[in-house]
């Protein structure tokens, strides 16, 4: 299989990803992350798991990328685009210089350790085989997950919205 | 080189510019989306070796990689909360100023 496509999403991820690190302009870093997330989709989409790819655009392109841009709106100051001072000298470095050299070591750890081998076929996994698995081995694991999801959401609601209500009737 | 390999360096990069953004931005939003990063460069990992291997019959990886979509939705609505909740208390989320959680 070529692996031009792999090439492809690499690049269009890690370059949208890198520039929205960077980037002053917090609205212009969120939308270029959701570009990252659809790289994300895609790659998963390249892999065979459709199944995941679609959960990935239904959430973090759909979802996520929502709150995001609301909280962003939420909280800046003034009209105009929220711009962010740039971080300090110092504080850049002690940040970049580790991240480079957890990639160094990962990725020299990677090329060491997997050789080239033969291509492998695919795995099946149709969705039908994905939701008898929730249904059947995963059942607890899903239970839990929407208890959690439940939770976490009525407590967000819990966290953001003010002390007093202002206007009682 | 092998697909494999070249997945993993994929996430590899992914998850090291996400923590780079998490350590280097000053603004709570940032640093939650650079953990987002991470998150995401971790489920890449998962459906690499789903997809290369050398047990094929499971569906483990995919399993776990939609439980952790989930977990990192949830996850990320209460971060924005919590940074709803500083901005209402101090008008700033400079994780620097937000040294206090006094209300």
């Amino acid at each position: 299989m070529s692996l031009l496509p792999l090439i492809i999403i690499m690049l269009l991820t890690l370059g949208s990803a890198a520039a929205a690190m960077m980037l002053r302009n917090l609205i212009h870093s969120a939308l270029l992350l959701i570009l990252s997330w659809a790289g994300i989709a895609a790659f998963y989409l390249w892999a065979g798991a459709e199944f995941v790819a679609f959960a990935q655009v239904l959430v973090y392109v759909g979802a996520v990328s929502m709150v995001v841009l609301f909280a962003v709106l939420l909280t800046r100051r003034s009209r105009v685009d929220p711009e962010v001072p740039a971080p300090a000298m110092k504080r850049l470095f002690l940040a970049v210089f580790p991240a480079a050299l957890i990639a160094g070591l990962l990725i020299g750890a990677v090329l060491g350790a997997f050789p080239e081998t033969a291509p492998q076929p695919a795995p099946e996994l149709s969705v039908k085989t994905i939701g008898l698995s929730l249904m059947g081995p995963q059942t607890a694991s899903l239970l839990v997950i929407g208890i959690l999801l439940t939770v976490a959401l009525l407590g967000a609601i819990v966290i953001a919205s003010p002390e007093k209500p202002e206007n009682k009737p | 080189m092998s697909p494999l390999a070249l997945c993993l360096i994929f996430s590899s990069a992914l998850f090291c510019i996400g923590l780079a953004g998490a350590l280097a931005r000053s603004n709570a939003i940032l640093v939650l989306l650079g953990i987002e990063l991470m998150l995401n460069a971790a489920n890449l990992n998962f459906i690499a070796f789903w997809r290369y291997g050398p047990t094929h019959a499971s569906s483990t990886g995919v399993m776990f990689v939609i439980f952790a979509i989930a977990l990192a939705a949830a996850e990320t609505a209460v971060g924005l909360a919590l940074v709803i909740a500083v901005y209402r208390h101090q008008k700033n989320i400079r994780l620097q100023e937000a040294s206090t959680l006094k209300g």
